[in-house]
C-alpha cells in the first residue's frame, strides 16, 4: 500500500487488525464492525481509527467522532464515487480527525478526494507501481481553479472573482 | 477455465487503433484496415492464436477492444461477417457510402 | 451570451492540459485502458462503431456566430466536413483521432467551448429551452440559471463518479420545450402567485431508456437562492444512495421510484438543512453578474407586421410555405425567431455541412445579433430576426439546402445516429428516417397531416426520444435482422405522456405503410382543426392498433 496526502508519500502509522483480542502495537486501524469492543478495550490509551465501507451513513458514525484518530472510508473501485459524498458529510458534521480514502483510486481522482475533504490516499501497491507519487502530487495542482468552495484550497472562482470586483470598484474611488 | 461460449467458425478478429480509433483486423502479420486482408481462422486453435496475439498488442498500447467475429467467405474468398452489425462495422455507415471502409478500398 | 472572464477560461486551459496529460499516461501505461475510459468519456470522447467520436458541449444551446465558425474548421481540418446536432443540443463529430483530440480542445477553447462532461456518470450539459430569452410566452430568461447550474455543475469534485449519468434541463416559459419532464432534473421558472418572486419548480426522477419515467415534483417553489444547495443537496442522495449493482437501475428515477417521491423529499430536505450555503457559489451576485450577461439587446422598435416580406410572401409559395411553418412569435414586435431545419427531405437529421454551419454563422452574425440556437429536435434557431429580412435569409437558405419548411411536420424526424455509427444501437435509425422523409415529402400530405412528431431509436437507450414521439420508433434486433417497434401517443411538452406500443416489431420497408394506416384513421376520424396527438387523446389506441394490425399481420 502506498499512503500519501498533499506534501507526498507519508508512513502507515496505523496498525490494521481484524479483531478485538489482536493488540498490534501503537494505533489500531479496525473494521467499524468492530468499533464499540475496540472502543472498550483500546480506547483509553490507543489512538483508533475504523475502516467504514462506503454504504454505511454519517449519522452511524457521528457518534464516535470525538474518539476516532481516523476514518478510511473505502473505495471498492475508482468508479464507485460514493465516498466522496460520505467525505464532505463525515467533515461537515464536525470530525476532526484524519480521513483517508482507502481503494484502487487513481492519480486523476487525488484533487477531488482532497477536495471533498480527505487528506490522505491509500492505495494498492499494484496501482502504485503504475502511478507513483509523483504523478500523484502533479494530478492535484493540474486544474489550480474550481467554481466549488472546496476542501483545503484557497479561494474558489467565485471568491476571486469578488475579490477582482472590489479591486475594480476602489480603482474607480 | 470456465467454459465459454466459443464462436462458430471461420472468424476474423477485429479492434480498434488505439491513437486513431478506426477499426483494424488482424491480419497474417500484424495488422490492416481492409479486411479482404484479414486472417481467418477455420478452427479453434488458430482463433486462440489471434486472442493471444490481441491481447499482446493491447498489452503494448497499439488496440483496444478486440474481439472474434463470426464470418462466412464470400465467391472470392473475403470475410463477410454472419451478423448486420459487423457488415456495418466493416462497411462504414449505410447512409454514407462515401466514408468508412467501403470508401477507402472501393468496396 | 455569456462571455468567459479570465477565471473561466483558465480553468477550460487546463482542463486541455489535463487531457493531454491523460492520453499520454494511457500511451505510457500509467493508466490503464480501464481507468481511461471514464475519463475520456467525462472529456465526451467515445469509441464507437467505425472510430472515435467527440461530443462538444454546447451549453442550452447557445452558439455565437464565430463558435459556429470554429466548429466547421474542425471540421474540415480534424474530421469529415461535416457533424451532428445531437437531442441534447450538443455537435458530435464522428472521425476524429485520439491523438488529435487535445489540438481540437485547444481551439475549442480558443472560442470558450469545451467537451467537459458531455459523457460519463457525471451532471452532463445542462440544455435549456431554445427559445430563450425570446419566447413571447417567457417568465424569465432560463440561460442565466442553466449557466449557473453549468458553473456550479462543472468539474465539481464529489459528483463526477456518480453512479450513472446525470442531466438536467431548465425552461422559463409555460410551454416546455426542452422536455423537462425525461429529465433527471427538470428545473421550471416561475412566478410565485403571491408575492411575485421569481424562483424556481424542480421536477425530479423523468428519463427515457430502458424504464421510462415522467419526472415528479420535488419542490413545488424553491427561491433563486436555495437552487445550487438543494441540487447539491438532490445529487448528495443520489450519490449516496442510487443502486450501484445493475447500471440499468443506477439513474435517480430508479431511486426516486423505488422508495417513493415522499422518502427521497425528506432525505434531501434534510440533507440540505445540514448543507453550508457558503460552500458553494449560491450567492446572488453572481447569478446577477451572469444575468448581466443576458440582458435582452437593445432592439428597434418596429412595426407589427413588414409589409416587405409580405411581398415577398405573395410572389413566392416556398417562401410563404417556410414562414407558416419555421418561423415563431418573439416577443418583440417586428422580430422573429427563425428556425433552419437541419431536415431536409432525404438528409440525415441534424447533420450540417461545415459549408452549411459556414453560412448559419454568416446569417446569425448579418440578421441574428451573432447568435444561433440548437434545438433538442437538432434544427438550428436564429433567435432575432427581423421580419423585413426573413426573405432575405430564405434566399440564402435555398441555395444550401436548408430552407425546407418542416418545423414541427411529420419530415422533421428526431433520429439518432443508430448502428450506422453507434457502438450500442442494436438496429439503424437514420436510414428509415430518410426513407420516411421521402415517403411524406409533399408539402401539400405534409400541410394536410398537420403538427406531428415522429421520433426514432436505433435502441433502447432512447436518444431519439421514441418514447415521447407522437410516433415513436424504435429499432431492435430480432431473429437476426433488425425490427422496428412503433408506438403512438408520446408527447415531450408539458402535457407529457409515453407513447403505446402498436404491435410487433416490422421489418423497415414496412414500416412506412404501417405510419400511413395510423395516419389514415386520424385523417379519417378527426374533428376540424384536431392535430394528431388531440385525436389520439380523445380515440385512444384501439382504432389505430387495428389498422396497424393489418400490416403486421401480412408481415407475419
Amino acid at each position: 500500500m502506498l499512503l500519501l496526502d498533499r506534501r507526498g508519500a507519508k508512513e502507515e502509522t496505523f496498525t490494521r487488525i481484524e479483531s478485538a483480542g489482536e493488540s498490534g502495537g501503537g494505533s489500531i486501524l479496525a473494521p467499524f464492525a468492530l468499533i464499540e469492543e475496540i472502543l472498550a478495550q483500546h480506547g483509553d490509551n490507543r489512538r483508533i481509527g475504523v475502516l467504514v465501507s462506503n454504504n454505511v451513513t454519517a449519522d452511524a458514525l457521528e457518534p464516535y467522532f470525538d474518539r476516532l484518530a481516523l476514518i478510511a472510508v473505502v473505495f471498492p473501485s475508482g468508479t464507485d464515487g460514493r465516498g466522496f459524498s460520505l467525505a464532505r458529510q463525515i467533515r461537515r458534521r464536525g470530525f476532526r480527525g484524519i480521513l483517508r480514502a482507502s481503494g484502487p483510486l487513481f492519480s486523476d481522482q487525488f484533487p477531488q478526494a482532497l477536495a471533498c475533504g480527505f487528506h490522505e490516499v491509500e492505495i494498492p501497491d499494484a496501482n502504485a507501481a503504475r502511478q507513483p507519487v509523483e504523478q500523484w502530487l502533479a494530478a492535484a495542482n493540474r486544474v489550480s481553479l474550481a467554481y466549488q468552495r472546496t476542501h483545503g484550497a484557497g479561494e474558489n472562482i467565485l471568491d476571486l472573482r469578488r475579490r477582482a470586483r472590489l479591486d475594480g470598484e476602489a480603482k474607480d474611488v | 477455465m470456465a467454459a465459454v461460449k466459443r464462436p462458430h467458425m471461420p472468424v476474423m478478429l477485429v479492434a480498434n487503433d488505439l491513437l486513431e480509433g478506426d477499426v483494424v483486423f488482424a491480419a497474417t502479420e500484424g495488422w490492416t484496415r481492409d479486411p479482404r486482408e484479414a486472417c481467418i481462422a477455420r478452427d479453434d486453435s488458430h482463433a486462440q492464436a489471434l486472442e493471444s496475439f490481441a491481447a499482446d498488442e493491447f498489452r503494448l498500447a497499439r488496440i483496444v477492444d478486440p474481439y472474434l467475429v463470426e464470418v462466412t467467405l464470400n465467391a472470392k474468398g473475403h470475410p463477410v461477417p454472419r451478423h448486420y452489425r459487423e457488415v456495418l462495422r466493416m462497411l462504414g455507415p449505410s447512409n454514407r457510402l462515401d466514408l468508412g471502409k467501403q470508401a477507402d478500398f472501393k468496396f | 451570451m455569456y462571455a468567459y472572464d479570465q477565471f473561466d477560461e483558465r480553468l477550460v486551459r487546463e482542463r486541455v492540459a489535463q487531457f493531454a496529460s491523460q492520453v499520454e499516461r494511457r500511451l505510457d501505461g500509467s493508466l490503464s485502458d480501464e481507468e481511461f475510459r471514464p475519463l475520456r468519456l467525462k472529456n465526451g470522447l467515445y469509441l464507437q462503431l467505425h472510430a472515435y467520436m467527440l461530443r462538444i458541449a454546447i451549453p442550452y444551446g447557445t452558439l455565437s456566430a464565430r463558435q459556429l465558425r470554429q466548429l466547421a474548421h474542425i471540421a474540415d481540418v480534424y474530421d469529415r466536413g461535416y457533424g451532428h446536432f445531437t437531442t441534447r443540443q450538443n455537435l458530435q463529430f464522428n472521425w476524429p483521432k485520439l491523438k488529435d483530440v487535445p489540438a481540437i480542445l485547444g481551439l475549442l477553447a480558443d472560442v470558450e467551448m469545451h467537451c467537459i462532461q458531455t459523457s460519463g456518470n457525471c451532471i452532463r450539459n445542462v440544455t435549456a429551452d431554445h427559445f430563450a430569452g425570446v419566447a413571447h410566452d417567457e417568465i424569465e430568461d432560463p440561460r442565466p440559471s442553466a449557466e449557473w447550474i453549468r458553473q456550479w455543475s462543472t468539474l465539481h469534485p464529489e459528483f463526477d463518479w456518480l453512479g450513472r449519468k446525470f442531466k438536467i434541463a431548465v425552461s422559463g416559459a409555460p410551454h416546455d420545450r426542452a422536455v423537462l419532464k425525461a429529465h433527471d432534473i427538470g428545473v421550471q421558472i416561475l412566478r410565485d402567485p403571491v408575492t411575485q418572486q421569481i424562483g424556481y419548480q424542480l421536477l425530479v426522477g423523468g428519463g427515457l431508456g430502458r424504464t421510462p419515467m415522467e419526472g415528479k415534483i420535488l419542490r413545488e417553489f424553491l427561491p433563486r437562492e436555495e437552487l445550487l444547495g438543494y441540487l447539491e443537496a438532490v445529487l448528495r442522495i443520489y450519490n449516496l444512495e442510487g443502486r450501484r449493482d445493475n447500471k440499468y437501475k443506477a439513474r435517480i428515477k430508479i431511486l426516486t421510484h423505488e422508495i417513493g417521491i415522499k422518502a427521497f423529499r425528506a432525505k434531501v430536505e434534510e440533507e440540505f438543512a445540514r448543507i453550508d450555503s457558503t460552500n458553494f457559489g449560491a450567492d446572488l451576485e453572481e447569478f446577477s453578474r451572469i444575468a448581466a450577461q443576458f440582458a435582452p439587446p437593445a432592439y428597434d422598435n418596429l412595426p407589427d407586421v413588414s409589409r416587405k416580406l409580405e411581398v415577398a410572401q405573395a410572389g413566392d409559395e416556398e417562401l410563404a410555405r417556410f414562414v407558416e411553418h419555421n418561423l415563431y412569435r418573439h416577443k418583440r414586435k417586428g422580430y422573429t425567431a427563425v428556425t433552419i431545419s437541419l431536415k431536409a427531405i432525404g438528409q440525415a437529421p441534424g447533420d450540417a455541412t461545415s459549408l452549411q454551419m459556414r453560412v448559419i454563422a454568416d446569417l446569425a452574425e448579418k440578421y441574428s445579433l451573432n447568435e444561433a440556437r440548437v434545438t433538442h429536435m437538432q434544427n438550428i434557431v436564429l433567435p432575432d430576426v427581423r421580419l423585413d429580412d426573413v426573405p432575405e435569409i430564405f434566399a440564402v437558405l435555398r441555395e444550401n439546402d436548408l430552407a425546407t419548411a418542416n418545423v414541427g411536420l411529420i419530415t422533421d424526424i428526431l433520429c439518432c445516429p443508430g448502428l450506422d455509427y453507434c457502438a450500442l444501437a442494436t438496429a439503424r435509425s437514420i436510414p428509415l428516417a430518410q426513407t420516411l422523409s421521402r415517403h411524406f415529402a409533399d408539402p401539400i400530405k405534409q400541410k394536410e397531416i398537420g403538427e406531428l412528431s415522429i421520433k426514432m431509436s436505433g435502441c433502447i437507450n432512447a436518444c431519439g426520444h421514441h418514447h415521447v414521439g407522437n410516433i415513436g420508433i424504435l429499432g431492435l434486433e430480432k431473429k437476426g435482422a433488425e425490427s422496428y417497434q412503433i408506438t403512438i401517443g408520446g408527447d415531450a411538452s408539458e402535457n407529457f405522456a409515453l407513447g403505446e406500443l402498436l404491435g410487433p416489431g416490422l421489418p423497415e420497408q414496412n414500416v412506412p405503410e404501417a405510419i400511413d394506416k395510423v395516419l389514415g384513421v386520424y385523417l379519417a376520424l378527426r374533428q376540424p382543426g384536431e392535430s394528431f396527438i388531440e385525436a389520439y387523446r380523445r380515440l385512444g389506441l384501439a382504432p389505430f392498433k387495428a389498422a396497424f394490425k393489418e400490416v403486421a399481420d401480412a408481415v407475419a
